[in-house]
């Protein structure tokens, strides 16, 4: 069983909701990026989106465009963003880390290269955000023959037969984008989020996770209700962003920004 | 060589494949609307209604046909193969560019799509799509990467006169990869009421199949025109080539042909070598960008590489995917021309022909100055004359220290 499935099975036998935060690696550097995944853990993070920087984010609003230009600037690589991951491991070994990017950095590594060395760095999931499960049936073998899981994006619009056929490739759990546009758009109507995850967990036995659009604890605990997961992304890239020094006053803002939410959730 | 009936017939495959490249490579936010544009467009392209308004547009709007030209006086000087130029420039809007928003404009009016965007590097694709959004009535966005926006700045006010919002687009490297990122990021977010007009046949698919089926009129009219006036197909075509889109318009109907050779010229910049320059084909490697594998210009890592190019149109890091099938198989000639090439070929064409080409075009014409005389005068070369070069005046004038008044 992988360290997703276990994280994200004993939190729902216990009905608890999972924290899901999303940071850009790098961002504002590797030495820091580190630190931020401990500390968001310590304040009640149960699995951590970690983004790999690239050029060309065309699925993301410009907080985290921004934040790949930064982590960009100060030299970091998607073998830095293994390395991060790899350091994370050698005090954290229960905290899940999932990939999250775009497929040309992996692309250039190479596939078999990429999903043995994320692996080996104590990496559990890759979500690539421009690799449809259309295109997919020539690189899942890759994922699994390392126990990688890999996490697909389900849309408003997407078909039961497509849902059905990411059910086939994907495991860990399903990331269901809750608005049309990109991360960091306006906030969600929790009513048509509860609808829409009804009905995808009518078609896969995957934990639903809800992201895209959840800036405040009030969203996070209404979505929390009707789902098994929220994603939380472009709130925390901005703090992290209009923090640049790093250091104390990064994390004392970080802890004031998700402590909350993880309150939220745990509110029956 | 060539390529058979049923092989021109599978490109792309039923998943936009063409060989390796191509496909569908976004966000499973935008998978609904581009499936159903494919299936839209496959059953308008069948409609008599549709092709009969597409046809009567490009005749009576556009000017088609235009005309097949015979470079005499280039072609003598040259001293080898006879040179002819299909006048794309003599276009509506003066380029190529056209064919494809009149027939995109369209397929958004069958859609019943109010709204209209697009993404330019030159200005030529933002004012060929401000021109039909106007004439149709539809609300039409443009984004510029801030730094074309700077190099371009007629045709920036032209599209704003016809009615157009441009946006300058200040992520990343500011040019023509940044724009076509906020126009897919545009298009995520209005997807119910915008149709998103992709100005070159890269793009997921459908697009590099549907913009590359308006584009083929090209080529069709010059077979058409070389058997009337030779009475023979042409022996080599030029075309420049950055998303690659006139080049394909002219190639495409020719690819069956065996005797018929194909140069794509791609943008040199200050040479191969140099590292700046615009050429995925000729130094790139295959990845994944924009919807589409392709040929990119990339790092180690897998990060988008900046480009350079004089000519803003030529100004991209990836080419279109059916152009990295058809160079993998050999069946066009890819190629580069510098800079300072493409200038020369520039002044060349008119100071000899009184033809004065867009910049993107005149490293098709510096091509074919090197090529003809290594032809035998009972050959000839077809150039596609992809676009007029008034839009390039300041940028030229820049070169030579002068300072245009009125600008």
């Amino acid at each position: 069983m992988s360290r997703i499935e276990q994280r994200l099975g004993a939190l729902g036998e216990k009905g608890r909701k999972a924290l899901i935060p999303y940071i850009t690696a790098g961002d504002p550097n590797t030495g820091e990026t580190l630190r931020i995944m401990h500390s968001l853990v310590e304040s009640g993070a149960d699995l951590i989106e970690l983004g790999v920087p690239f050029t060309d984010p065309m699925a993301d609003g410009p907080v985290i465009q921004r934040a790949c230009e930064r982590a960009l600037a100060s030299g970091c690589t998607s073998r830095d963003v293994l390395e991060i991951v790899r350091r994370f491991r050698e005090t954290d070994t229960e905290t899940p880390v999932v990939l999250m990017g775009y497929l040309n950095p992996v692309e250039a590594m190479g596939y078999e290269t990429f999903t043995e060395n994320a692996a080996r760095a104590g990496v559990d999931g890759v979500l690539m955000v421009d690799l449809p499960p259309e295109e997919a049936g020539e690189v899942v073998p890759w994922f699994r023959a390392q126990g990688l899981d890999l996490i697909f994006l389900i849309s408003p619009t997407t078909s039961d037969e497509r849902i059905r056929r990411m059910g086939e490739y994907s495991s860990g759990y399903v990331y269901y984008v809750s608005l049309k546009g990109v991360t960091g758009s306006a906030s969600i109507d929790a009513g048509a989020v509860e609808e829409r995850v009804a009905h995808i967990r009518e078609l896969t036995e995957l934990p639903v996770g809800v992201g895209f659009g959840i800036r405040d604890a009030e969203t996070a605990g209404a979505i929390g209700k009707v789902s098994d997961a929220i994603i939380v992304g472009s709130v925390i890239v901005d703090c992290i962003g209009r923090h640049p020094e790093g250091g104390d006053s990064l994390h004392q803002a970080l802890k004031s920004l998700v402590k909350p939410l993880r309150d939220s959730l745990d509110t029956p | 060589m060539k390529l058979t009936e049923e092989q021109i017939k599978a490109s792309p495959d039923a998943r936009g494949h063409f060989g390796a490249y191509g496909g569908r490579f976004v966000s499973e936010t935008l998978i609904d609307s581009l499936e159903h544009l494919e299936s839209e467009y496959r059953r308008l392209r069948e409609d008599p209604d549709f092709l009969a308004r597409f046809n009567s547009d490009l005749a009576d709007y556009v000017g088609r046909p235009t005309p097949l030209y015979h470079a005499d006086r280039l072609s003598s000087e040259l001293g080898g193969a006879s040179i002819w130029l299909k006048r794309e420039d003599l276009c509506h809007t003066g380029a190529h560019k056209v064919n494809n928003t009149i027939g995109q404009a369209l397929l958004a009016k069958f859609l019943g799509k109010p709204r209209v965007i697009a993404e330019t590097g030159a200005g030529q694709h933002g004012v060929a799509t401000a021109t039909v959004a106007a004439r149709l009535g539809l609300k039409c966005k443009i984004y510029m990467g801030a730094e074309d926006v700077r190099r371009q700045a007629v045709n920036v006010y032209r599209m704003k006169l016809l009615g157009a919002e441009v946006e300058a687009v200040e992520g990343g490297t500011r040019t023509l990869k940044d724009a076509m990122n906020e126009a897919l990021r545009d298009w995520v977010t209005n997807v119910d009421d915008t149709f998103y007009i992709i100005g070159t046949v890269a793009g997921p698919h459908p697009y590099p199949m549907l913009v590359r089926d308006f584009q083929s009129v090209i080529g069709r009219e010059t077979r058409q025109q070389c058997l009337e006036k030779n009475g023979a197909l042409p022996d080599a075509l030029v075309a420049c080539v950055g998303g690659g889109s006139n080049a394909i318009g002219l190639f495409h109907p020719f690819l069956g042909d065996e005797s018929v050779t194909m140069y794509g010229v791609e943008a040199g910049g200050y040479g191969i070598e140099s590292g700046q320059h615009a050429a995925p084909l000729s130094a790139g490697r295959p990845g994944v960008l924009h919807g589409n594998r392709t040929y990119l210009m990339e790092d180690e890592f897998g990060q988008i590489s900046g480009t350079h190019s004089v000519s803003a149109g030529l100004d991209y890091p990836g080419v279109g995917p059916e152009h990295s099938w058809l160079k993998d198989i050999g069946r066009v000639n890819y190629v580069s021309v510098t800079d300072d090439e493409a200038m020369d070929g520039f002044r060349r064409l008119t100071a000899v022909e009184g033809i004065m080409p867009a910049l993107e075009t005149a490293h098709a014409i510096a091509w074919a100055i090197k090529l003809a005389p290594t032809m035998r005068p009972d050959q000839s070369i077809v150039i596609n004359l992809s676009g007029r070069g008034d839009k390039d005046i300041d940028t030229v004038a820049r070169m030579d220290n002068i300072h245009v008044e009125g600008r």
